[in-house]
């Protein structure tokens, strides 16, 4: 059987194969979608702004949040989008092994963020700042925990890849998976930049 | 040789054993399998159509019952309670189960074959978007009928809607039941838009298209980006109401005005999101019965996405009354009213059509130049709830009912009446009778007018809506009276246009490919379209590919050669401007697979519904099986080849 354009690499890193391929419907599709997720974002960014000062009589932000683990929780996400571009890299070089570490390592970076998140949550309710106490810490919840609930589904698709990419190898149709879930897992990441920005940041910052 | 997707497809004409050989690719399953397991689009858009109707008559019946209690003072066929759930019954039905889904039947039967192409970009998607309105549809009215129907009004406002006050089901089938058709339409959106910008015959640059893939196009990209807003803020109700969070209530710090911002932010683009299409019905069928091309195809195009545009700084319009900041209402008030500059550019186009046209008067010429003249009566109304003091005067008035209705009878059910008679001849092969046309058309203009004018002065008078009786000495009775009977009228017209529909589907004169002799794409096909829509792709070199023997003297446009894609389920994807050919779209066969998704989800909402966590996991399982089946590495064409050697 005569080789298949399945098996010659797309661009090789050496200026090799032209520019990356845009014939891809499925991913247009995908990223046509998330914008969908992104709003329901923005809508829950609205409504944590509007919400932020409403604690009745509760703990307020400058109170709950501890900067310190919320920057390891950072520091774990964006270091597992770099991974997750390395991947990438190795998807199109058709290097199982590289993928699959790369991969790893990417799911590992996302489920130390998802236990340090689940701590601070865990500490919050202990501490009588649960989602039914105040409005703030019901916008709060939701917010945050949307995302933790994205992160967790992206871990369990995660999976799904590392064991196609395995059984099945760099078929043309799991690569669009695959640049799908790139996708997927990027965005929430550019998510997370805006909570820290305005959940985090904005919420420690002292009054004046 | 190649058969691979990145071959060069074949030129081609149309031959009876080039059409045998698609036939086998693309034709469906029979039986009950056929049934659930089609991604066919011509099947999926009629599904749309039909069930959308069956919607349309059941709000229908409610408002038949509502306008029994209100056609005289004191009534009391109907109670308080009841009527409260009869009208949020009856508002979200109309609003959301007929008239955004039925658009989408429309715009997912006639898109491909307007388009030139052999499905929509997505066809298990797009199947999976009607059974989960269907499932939405069904999950609301399961609550209604066990007595548990929304009663807050389609707008659901807090804290009417908290549990305090309303402590039975009936806000929370309706809250899960938005989430569940947010998903749907969310989807649909995702698929129309890559279908319009991926999938369009070679040569359609953006500049040929029909008025319709302008129309549909842009309320979904509307629909994108406002339904989720309305799904998380019906979500957060559902958790406010079941899992004492806060978001709208006001002892913990909640905001009532973020509902109705939510709820709002959404409600106007969706507004133009289920006329926009609509009128594009107009624009598209008009110009074939006025025996020219629309005049001024760019304006309308550009009015289209202008009018979406502006649509999505006006939802504080809804707001006058709550005591916003005047500078902020009157930045509102001003959109609201340079809104109306957009849409008067589509009825000036339609008046010069028909003007330096030479009308054809048929039943849809009939229904779709009436929508011009109520679209400048509800637009006229509207325009004068848009200035702020007015509206204080208007708001939630008969006034403000029957501007509503103008509009959304007046520019989606007429169109849509209209283009059943202009399309139901390509979807059936029969074409309706005209002379019951002539009396369902009379019939439904005269009961409409004379059920919604006299509103206008009952609101005037200062009857308010959502009121379950009145007085004998309010001076509402005659008028009220009056608007009952138009009511019933108008539901004559329907039952005749049922009646039609069931009587020419079998029995019409036989139509032929192109009945009207309209000029383009869906009408160089066979009626009703073979399963691959087109034997060969066509290429397109006008907007007009049928009328250029009239217009240019010279046919440009290849209909019966093109390119050949016959050796697989295949179509053509295009460049998203020029509709350049780019490449082979590989076409998935017919799965169950969407269907078994929603079950699994309906299983999901139903444990949710009953917070029965079990049954909820249940649910769960099985949508996750559905979706590996969904997503199984297909074995290709050329693994099949290799393993048979």
């Amino acid at each position: 059987m005569s080789a298949s354009v399945d098996d010659i690499p797309e661009a090789g890193g050496q200026g090799r194969g032209g520019p990356a391929s845009k014939r891809v419907v499925v991913g247009y599709g995908f990223w046509i979608f998330l914008l969908s997720d992104i709003i329901m974002f923005a809508t829950l960014f609205a409504s944590y702004a509007v919400l932020a000062g409403a604690t009745a009589g509760g703990p307020r932000s400058q109170d709950l949040f501890r900067p310190g683990s919320v920057a390891l929780e950072t520091a774990f996400l964006l270091a597992s989008s770099f991974v997750c571009g390395m991947a990438t890299l190795a998807v199109e070089r058709r290097n199982q092994r590289w993928t699959q570490a790369a991969l790893l390592l990417t799911g590992l970076l996302g489920a130390g963020f998802l236990t340090l998140e689940i701590r601070e949550f865990a500490s919050l309710v202990e501490r009588g700042a649960g989602p039914s106490r105040s409005a703030f810490l019901s916008a709060f919840f939701t917010l945050v925990g949307c995302h933790g609930l994205h992160v967790t589904a992206g871990l369990l698709w995660l999976g799904t890849m590392m064991a196609q990419f395995l059984a099945k190898g760099f078929r043309q149709n799991i690569r669009h998976r695959y640049l799908c879930f790139s996708l997927f897992w990027h965005t929430l990441d550019i998510i997370w930049v805006a909570i820290f920005n305005l959940v985090y940041l904005v919420g420690t910052t002292p009054y004046v | 040789m190649n058969r691979g997707e990145d071959r060069t497809p074949a030129l081609g004409s149309v031959s009876p054993a080039l059409e045998q050989r698609l036939q086998e690719l693309w034709e469906g399953e029979g039986g009950l399998k056929g049934v659930l397991s089609t991604v066919d689009h011509k099947k999926i858009g009629l599904r749309y159509i039909v069930t959308a109707f069956v919607f349309l008559l059941l709000g229908g019946i409610e408002a038949l019952i509502m306008r029994l209690q209100l056609a005289g003072p004191d009534l009391r066929l109907l109670g308080p309670e009841q009527y409260d759930q009869l009208f949020s019954t009856h508002g979200m039905t109309m609003i959301f189960l007929y008239a955004g889904p039925v658009l989408s039947g429309f715009s997912n039967y006639l898109w491909p074959l307007m388009l030139g192409t052999r499905d929509m970009a997505f066809p298990r998607v797009n199947a999976l978007s009607y059974w989960i309105y269907l499932a939405a549809g069904i999950f609301v009215y399961v609550g209604f009928l066990g007595g548990n129907g929304p009663n807050d009004g389609w707008f659901n406002y807090v804290p009417y809607a908290n549990r305090d006050y309303s402590p039975g089901m009936g806000e929370d089938f309706y809250a899960l039941g938005m989430v569940l058709l947010g998903t749907s339409t969310t989807l649909g959106a995702a698929n129309f838009i890559v279908t319009a910008m991926r999938t369009r015959a070679p040569g359609m640059s953006i500049n040929r298209v029909p008025i319709l893939l302008w129309g549909t196009l842009t309320a979904n990209v509307a629909n994108l980006l406002v339904v989720p807003a309305v799904s998380l803020a019906f979500f957060l109700l559902w958790m406010d109401r079941q899992f004492g969070t806060h978001f709208f209530d006001v002892r913990a710090g909640g905001q009532p005005l973020l509902w109705q911002h939510l709820f709002w932010i959404f409600g106007h683009p969706w507004v133009y999101a289920i006329v926009l299409p609509a009128m594009a019905f107009v624009s598209d069928g008009l110009p074939v019965f006025c025996r020219r091309p629309l005049v001024g195809y760019p304006l309308v195009a550009l009015s289209t996405v202008a009018t979406m545009i502006l649509g999505f700084g006006v939802w504080v319009h809804h707001m006058f009354a709550t005591g916003l900041p005047a500078l902020g209402m009157s930045f509102f008030s001003a959109a609201s009213i340079a809104i109306v500059v957009p849409s008067a550019v589509a009825v000036f186009s339609w008046l010069a059509t028909i003007w330096h046209g030479r009308p054809v008067v048929t039943t849809a010429f009939m229904f779709f130049a009436s929508t011009i003249i109520l679209f400048v009566l509800g637009g006229v109304s509207g325009f004068m709830t848009a200035s702020v003091p007015v509206d204080w005067q208007l708001t939630d008035t008969y006034f403000v009912v029957a501007h509503l209705h103008y509009v959304l009878i007046g520019i989606n059910v007429f169109p849509v009446v209209g283009a059943l008679y202009f399309w139901f001849p390509k979807m059936t092969g029969r074409l309706l009778d005209e002379r019951l046309g002539r009396w369902n058309f009379w019939l439904m203009f005269i009961g409409f007018n004379v059920g919604f004018l006299p509103m206008h002065l009952t609101g005037l008078l200062g009857m308010p809506r959502r009121v379950y009786t009145y007085g004998p000495d309010m001076g509402w009775n005659t008028l009220n009276l009056v608007t009952s009977i138009g009511a019933f009228i108008l539901a004559v017209g329907i039952v005749l246009l049922l009646v039609n529909v069931l009587k020419s589907r079998r029995g019409g004169a036989p139509a032929g490919a192109n009945p009207w002799d309209a000029h383009t794409l869906e009408w160089s096909i066979p009626s009703p379209p073979p399963p691959y829509n087109f034997a060969v792709i066509p290429a397109v070199a006008s907007r007009h590919p049928l009328w250029e023997g009239y217009l240019d003297e010279e046919l440009r446009s290849s209909l019966d050669r093109g390119l050949l894609l016959d050796q697989a389920k295949e179509s053509l994807g295009t460049s998203p401007l020029d509709a350049l050919p780019d490449m082979i779209l590989r076409m998935p066969e017919d799965t169950v697979a969407p269907f078994v998704l929603t079950i699994g989800l309906g299983v999901l909402f139903a444990g949710l519904i009953a917070k029965s966590w079990g049954l909820a996991l249940v649910g769960g399982i099985v949508l996750t099986a559905a979706l590996v089946v969904w997503l199984w590495p297909r074995r290709e064409l050329r693994e099949r080849e290799a393993v048979r050697g």
